[in-house]
């Protein structure tokens, strides 16, 4: 399965983190959310102006701006029917 | 703070427990401090810092026990000041117990932070709070296999009604005065490379006295590899040979964390954190039942954060808090006025009149009760916007206008203040800029802390509406909305211009959680605006009183000179004379001339003791450059007393140009003068309104940017980059016109 950039999700598709690419302030953050490899997300939506963007991941909710969530790369998952 | 002996100190049963509530923002630990409290809390300010610092003394059994309210944290990194006082203060107050406030539902990420309080190596007892809404989603969790897997007491709460709160408490005792202040730190395990680095770090840490101090070797060496910047200063400071080679040693291992695995070695350790946390989980610690539904806030949210209806559902209550705020905040401010009128009345019929009744009623009492007159403003304002926070919607706000506000430098969370602060015309920029405590960016904060009393106050309202009834009679509302427009567009400007010069760097990370929905407790809604208005109350009476005594002395002293005040006097006694002559003759039309002729006589006197005095003759040294913008002396009277409250430009407008009491709310006769004088014409008028939307905000403001911003230095920015740029501004206005 291809990875791709977390922005290029669609709402409502699911996917899991595979790396993150960034380290300092941000990286550090975003580990300290839950955000971490291996971690399943689902995107639930987007800000009316298509920016942010908010996740849920490990049972909660969590928003990230695009520029952000290009530093974080997935994998889709495929849609199994058992959403 | 009780000083810490080296070694282990044994408590005396006399001492007072310090337990510290430590946990995650949304995971209820500030229902569990009410809980535990109550309204026997102490709200201070870390030192230095603007991060809350909160305490509350209780008893248990023979127990006192003194509760520290730690910030909510996700992490004990050095992210966030928040996160830098947390450990701090366990590391170097070192509590005889630490309660970690977990939410159950979400507890794979609340153990991070478990897992770093443990490694610490203070004694920690785990609630599992929040248990009745994880039970909800299907989520059970065995407590007592968690414990003991994590090797701590586990307590199951639901701190909303009160339940575990006991249990826990005890538990806190028991571990307190079992451990009796000794650090046992967790140990685990960050796979080969890291492990090694670390045993020889600590190794080479070891017998160095870290341990007295609460620092345990392994956890600097850890902070070393983390790249903690607070640490590796700390431990330079102390032993700057231990720290170049503990630095040398982590770059090593950084590079070959970068050769050979292509990540940094924090990210390395954050991975290994939540690895040993899912494999305790894993142990059939939490079972999720999967119920077949999508959360009922991410339901909620599908409405509420939707393109077009998200919007229009926010601007509806955006607009509704203001109009709740300003109509019910009208009765009390009223009656707060009356009550300082009433008051002033008092004292003023029972001192004879000269200084002393002049300065308590003027001074002491209309400054006083001007600032008091906020109060119940601030009281309204953060009961909505605690219930705002602690509903959840205050970060859906931030979560839809993060994109706009940060084209200019703020953050999403930027909004409120601005709002509150007059964004729709009315606020006030006293709990405007108070309510940017939401914002956890030092920087953001900042910018919009000092921008936001750009927007129109409703002290500048009746200003700007008599202004405009002046100059243009027949686009009032049309103005009133272009003033608004403008001090919006100026404020982001403005903010923009700050975030890219004095407090430029990068926008901070907008990684933040969307709590779900839930019904605040009143409780806890009434808790939080009482301590933050009885802050406001206690440090604002003590700034406020010398600098309303300052400026009453400007606008009296000097008093007009004996031969001045003399002429008055003779012309007084002249009309009085007229009158008894009049009332004897019982010539009604005669007796109403003097007594106008007289309250004349009053006006010209008071203006001429205003012209004298050293407001006044302010006033007239800077006419010089003043007069590029078209104020004459009298206007920068108004200006300057307007730095009281804006609304006192109108009054003390009225005062200088002979109009007697001008009530700030009747301005008819003034604006008729303005209207006639030759003095005034529309490029001085549009030069005033745009000179008063952005210069210098009142000295209740000034003050609170000081008490947020942390220091006077940006207080004082605040007044003089906004006036310089109200006048900038105005000149170019007046000279374009003129």
């Amino acid at each position: 399965m291809e990875t791709i950039g977390l922005r290029r999700l669609a709402v409502g598709q699911r996917a899991v983190i595979t790396r993150i690419m960034t380290g300092g302030e941000l990286g550090r953050r975003i580990r300290d959310m839950g955000l971490t490899p291996g971690a399943e997300i689902e995107v639930v939506g987007r800000a009316p102006l298509k920016d942010p963007v908010a996740l849920r991941v490990k049972n909660f909710t969590l928003t990230l701006r695009n520029n952000e969530a290009d530093q974080i790369l997935v994998t889709p998952v495929e849609a199994d029917g058992a959403s | 703070m009780t000083q810490q002996t080296p070694g282990h100190a044994p408590h005396q049963a006399a001492q007072a427990l310090k337990i510290a509530l430590a946990g995650n923002p949304n995971a209820g630990k500030t229902t569990v401090f009410n809980a535990l409290t109550g309204a026997r809390q102490q709200v201070g300010n870390y030192p230095g810092i603007t991060v809350e610092h909160k305490e509350g003394a209780m008893r248990r059994g023979e127990l006192d026990l003194r509760i520290t309210d730690l910030p909510g944290t996700y992490s004990l990194t050095a992210y966030s000041q928040e996160e830098l006082v947390a450990r701090r203060v366990l590391i170097e107050e070192r509590p005889d117990a630490v309660i970690d406030v977990a939410n159950a539902g979400v507890l794979e990420r609340n153990l991070y932070l478990a897992v770093q309080l443990l490694e610490i190596g203070v004694p920690v007892v785990l609630a599992l709070n929040m248990m009745d809404e994880a039970k909800r989603q299907g989520i059970t969790v065995d407590a007592a296999r968690l414990g003991k897997l994590l090797g701590v007491p586990v307590v199951e709460t639901v701190a909303r009604v009160g339940k575990g709160m006991d249990e826990m408490l005890d538990a806190a005792v028991a571990l307190a005065q079992e451990r009796r202040g000794s650090l046992t730190p967790l140990v685990i395990s960050y796979g080969p490379d890291l492990d090694q680095a670390l045993a020889e770090m600590s190794a080479l840490l070891q017998g160095k006295g870290l341990e007295e101090a609460g620092y345990m070797p392994r956890w600097v060496a850890l902070k070393v590899l983390e790249g903690d910047t607070e640490v590796a200063q700390w431990l330079r400071a102390r032993d700057a040979d231990a720290a170049a080679r503990l630095e040398e040693m982590s770059a090593k291992v950084a590079d070959h964390c970068r050769k050979t695995l292509d990540t940094y070695p924090e990210a390395l350790i954050a991975d290994y954190r939540y690895g040993f946390i899912s494999s305790i989980l894993r142990q059939d610690v939490v079972q999720v039942r999967r119920i077949d539904r999508v959360a009922l806030s991410d339901r909620i949210d599908t409405f509420l954060t939707h393109k077009l209806l998200g919007p229009l559902f926010m601007f509806a209550v955006l607009y509704a808090i203001y109009t709740f705020t300003f109509t019910l905040g009208d009765i009390p401010v009223g009656l707060m006025g009356s009550f300082f009128d009433w008051l002033g009345g008092l004292v003023g019929a029972a001192l004879p009149n000269g200084a002393l009744k002049s300065l308590l009623v003027s001074g002491v009492i209309a400054g006083v009760g001007g600032v008091l007159g906020f109060v119940p403003l601030i009281v309204i304002i953060f009961l909505i916007i605690s219930f705002l926070e602690d509903s959840g919607y205050m970060a859906r706000i931030a979560y839809m206008l993060d994109r706009v506000f940060r084209m200019f430098g703020l953050h999403g969370c930027s909004v409120m203040p601005f709002i509150v602060s007059g964004g729709i015309a009315g606020g006030c920029a006293v709990p405007g800029v108070m309510a940017a405590r939401t914002l956890r960016s030092p920087r953001e904060k900042l910018a919009t802390i000092l921008t936001a009393p750009f927007m129109t106050c409703g002290a500048k309202l009746p200003v700007f509406l008599m202004l405009v009834a002046a100059f243009f009679p027949k686009y009032q509302a049309q103005a009133m909305f272009a003033v608004t427009l403008a001090s919006w567009l100026v404020a982001l400007l403005v903010a923009k211009l700050l975030r890219s010069t004095v407090i430029s760097g990068p926008s901070t990370p907008f990684v933040m959680e969307l709590p779900p929905y839930r019904l605040p407790t009143l409780r806890g809604m009434l808790i939080h605006a009482w301590e933050r208005t009885w802050q406001f109350i206690k440090r604002a009476t003590t700034v406020v009183l010398p600098i309303s005594v300052l400026l009453w002395a400007a606008m009296t002293y000097p008093g007009l000179p004996a031969h001045e005040a003399e002429r008055f006097a003779a012309q007084r006694a002249q009309q009085e004379q007229v009158l008894a002559a009049a009332q004897a003759d019982n010539d009604e039309d005669k007796v109403a001339d003097v007594q106008e002729a007289l309250s004349g006589i009053d006006h010209e006197e008071a203006m001429a003791a205003l012209e004298y005095s050293a407001a006044g003759r302010f006033g007239r040294a800077v006419e010089g450059i003043s007069r590029y913008a078209g104020f004459e002396w009298r206007t920068n009277i108004a200006l300057a007393a307007g730095f009281a409250a804006k609304e006192v430009i109108v009054s003390t407008l009225g005062t200088a140009y002979s109009l007697g009491e001008t009530d700030p709310e009747e301005t008819t006769p003034l604006v008729e003068k303005l209207q006639t004088d030759p003095d005034w014409n529309l490029a001085k008028g549009v030069s005033l309104i745009l000179f008063t939307m952005l210069y210098a905000p009142c000295f209740v403001t000034v003050f609170t940017i000081r008490q947020e911003a942390g220091s006077w230095g940006w207080a004082a920015f605040s007044m003089i980059f906004n006036t310089t740029l109200a006048f900038a501004v105005a000149v170019v206005a007046y000279q374009s016109m003129a």
